[in-house]
């Protein structure tokens, strides 16, 4: 089932009582989740993306807009009636029940017509518990399990009444980072089979990117980027996008067009016909370096972190909006300095991304 | 610290508090182990030189007497019907004032009132509020609760006074009981419940848990630490019921011309202090002590089931 929120607003009073002015925490949200597909709200803290989740399970209500479910508004709708299934960041299972009865519980809730009996419900349990894998744990308490077994023993808990929605909320991140990685392509893999709509939040890039369909970029209430992961890693409409997206981060620099060229310091790192002369953001992916005699940028070679697959080149540079600036290349390359202690690189151009000084959008270097 | 030679030191710093214990708590404690084995015991020497026999003639005595038996028929009745109602009342009360938000302060204090106050000058009220003095029709003056069921029709009832009957007295004493244990319960029931991570309330209510189930499955249990606290002091507390009956009724022990039908265990024991039965008080709450004990364990052991730390 798809949800659409449109023009979402959520303001929540000011703390102190004697400024009038509400904190907008979500800010005219528009976009649409299609049925089925696994999307990531993505952004740091404090960008609303919990609240987000919080206004389509239906905890909290948003100041303005709408939610819709399907063709049906959920707006105003209490989340009993909504058909979700919430995974809470610290999972919230129940401590005095077994892992059996955390899982039974949301089904002894049903009434009427959807009443089940103790079989059904015990077979609908067992097979909720098969599919995330803790069905030899059922007797436990969840103080005796794992992080891992009690966050699978949460999706299971909000699966088993086959939510039309499932919804995560930072499911990661009380995991160390083994697991992390283990239960978030085994989130995937449930989203799969289970062919449920899903919508987790997290402030892990990687984690988005990795295993979203869709991910929505946001930052402070706004969403910033709707698409792929790979389309916005590869295209971001705004310096904020670019910074978020991709371990290690971008790397940032002052530069400017002067003369058709993208210049960094006095490097002309690639033509830019067409385009007034004026300061900008020059963002370079760690990625996008090919180390080469008389490549057009260079640095001051700081440190080679060695990684195995590949190696990560620090260097300085004045122009660079952090301290060092971080390529990535091929562990097989020699890296060599001149007497002054420079590596030069080549640039791949579509590695680069230009924003304006001001306003940090992007602009368009093809046209 | 394994030195022995500093040994003691240890003991220097504790002997202040060793000291008042030793005087104040074991001696007494162990002198009436003495005294309640000491067949009629009564603290006077016995002319002639004689000592008093080692035996268990007091408690004899003690369980053989008509008005024990009905202090402690008083007593356990008390108990069973006090800490029940009181413990359910204040959990729904901690339940409700934990849902609200404003003036939530102001009445937290006002509960809290009667946990401040004396019990005697409390049981005074309680007594005004029940009296009914007169003889028939003829009423002479009569409390606000006989005000307020007469205004349904209902004839006056003799609660406190000369001539009532020990059902009517039981009431009062029962409601006056269960009003002032309230607070105390209430006030660890809601630091129970502050407690409770509001996100299973959160993940009941997404999925649609009905009010009374999230109360029983989730609040309950949630809190049962705290219950099983409170209900276990209660019922030892409830035990050791005295000074309630001494404040509504005086130290007649129930109302005038009743023979102190309403008095409790240690209530006896007082009885026997001045009339120098130091041996029959004694084994009297000795058996208080041990019916405190069992009812302790009782309570122990079920809560060892039932209670999830």
């Amino acid at each position: 089932m798809k949800i659409v929120l449109q023009n979402v607003t959520k303001a929540f009073p000011n703390r102190n009582k004697k400024i009038k002015e509400e904190v907008i925490a979500v800010d005219g949200l528009n976009f649409e989740i299609p049925d089925g597909k696994l999307v990531g709200l993505l952004g740091p803290s404090g960008c609303g993306k919990s609240t987000t989740l919080y206004m389509i399970c239906g905890l909290q209500k948003p100041t303005k807009g709408k939610i819709f479910f399907g063709e049906k508004e959920v707006t105003h709708l209490e989340p009993e009636h909504r058909g979700v299934g919430l995974v809470f960041q610290n999972y919230a299972l129940y401590p005095h029940l077994t892992v059996k009865q955390n899982i039974l519980f949301p089904l002894q809730n049903l009434k009427g017509e959807q009443k089940m009996s103790k079989q059904e419900m015990l077979e609908k349990a067992v097979a909720a518990a098969k599919l995330v894998q803790i069905d030899e744990l059922m007797d436990r308490k969840p103080s005796e399990l794992s992080g891992g077994q009690q966050q699978r023993v949460a999706i299971a808990r909000a699966l088993v009444k086959e939510p039309r929605v499932l919804l995560l909320d930072e499911p990661l991140s009380n995991l160390d980072a083994r697991l992390r990685l283990q239960t978030r392509e085994e989130i995937r893999r449930i989203q799969r089979e289970t062919g449920v709509t899903t919508v987790f939040v997290t402030h892990d890039q990687e984690e988005a990117m990795s295993i979203s369909d869709i991910i929505v970029v946001m930052k402070e209430g706004v969403v910033q980027q709707i698409g792929k992961p790979q389309n916005v890693y590869d295209d971001p409409c705004n310096l904020f996008v670019a910074k978020f997206l991709g371990t290690p981060p971008i790397n940032v620099f002052d530069g400017k067009i002067e003369d058709g060229m993208l210049k960094i310091g006095d490097e002309e790192i690639m033509a830019l016909p067409g385009q007034q002369d004026r300061p900008v953001h020059v963002a370079i992916r760690p990625e996008g370096f090919i180390p080469c005699e008389d490549g057009a940028f260079s640095g001051i070679l700081r440190n080679i972190e060695v990684m195995g697959r590949d190696c990560s080149v620090i260097l300085e540079n004045e122009k660079c909006q952090k301290e060092t600036v971080r390529a990535i290349v091929d562990s097989g390359i020699d890296i060599k300095h001149d007497a002054t202690g420079r590596v030069r690189f080549n640039i791949k151009k579509n590695k680069v991304f230009v924003f304006e000084a001001e306003t940090e959008l992007r602009i368009n270097v093809e046209g | 610290m394994t030195d022995k030679k500093n040994n003691y030191k240890a003991w220097l710093y504790l002997s202040p508090a060793l000291v008042l214990l030793l005087i104040f708590s074991f001696y007494p404690l162990i002198n009436t182990f003495r005294m309640a084995f000491l067949n009629g015991y009564n603290g006077l020497a016995i002319v002639g030189g004689e000592t008093f026999e080692f035996g268990i003639e007091n408690f004899k005595t003690v369980i053989g007497n008509v008005d024990f038996k009905q202090y402690l028929k008083n007593t356990v009745l008390l108990c069973v019907i006090t800490v029940p109602i009181s413990t359910a009342l204040a959990l729904l009360i901690a339940v409700a004032l934990n849902s609200i938000k404003p003036l939530q302060k102001v009445y937290q204090t006002v509960f809290f009132l009667p946990y401040v106050t004396n019990s005697i000058a409390i049981g005074m009220v309680f007594n005004a509020m029940f009296t009914r003095v007169g003889v028939g029709d003829l009423i002479e003056t009569q409390g606000i609760i006989n005000n307020i069921i007469g205004i349904f029709g209902i004839s006056p009832v003799n609660f406190v006074n000369n001539g009532s009957t020990w059902g009517a007295n039981m009431f009062v004493v029962c409601t006056y009981i269960i009003w002032h244990a309230l607070p105390f319960k209430i006030l660890v029931l809601m630091g129970g419940l502050q407690n409770v991570n509001k996100q299973y309330y959160e993940a009941a209510k997404i999925d649609a848990t009905s009010k009374a189930r999230t109360f029983f499955r989730i609040t309950v249990p949630l809190v049962s630490p705290m219950l099983a606290y409170v209900i276990i002091t209660s019922f030892i507390g409830g035990f050791k019921e005295y000074s309630s009956i001494v404040g509504i009724f005086g130290e007649t022990m129930g109302p005038a011309g009743s023979s102190g039908q309403m008095n409790t265990i240690v209530g006896y024991v007082y009885n026997m202090l001045p009339k120098s039965n130091l041996g029959n008080a004694s084994a009297a709450s000795l058996i208080l002590f041990a019916i405190i004990l069992v009812v302790t364990a009782i309570n122990g052991y079920v809560s060892s089931k039932k209670v999830h730390y």
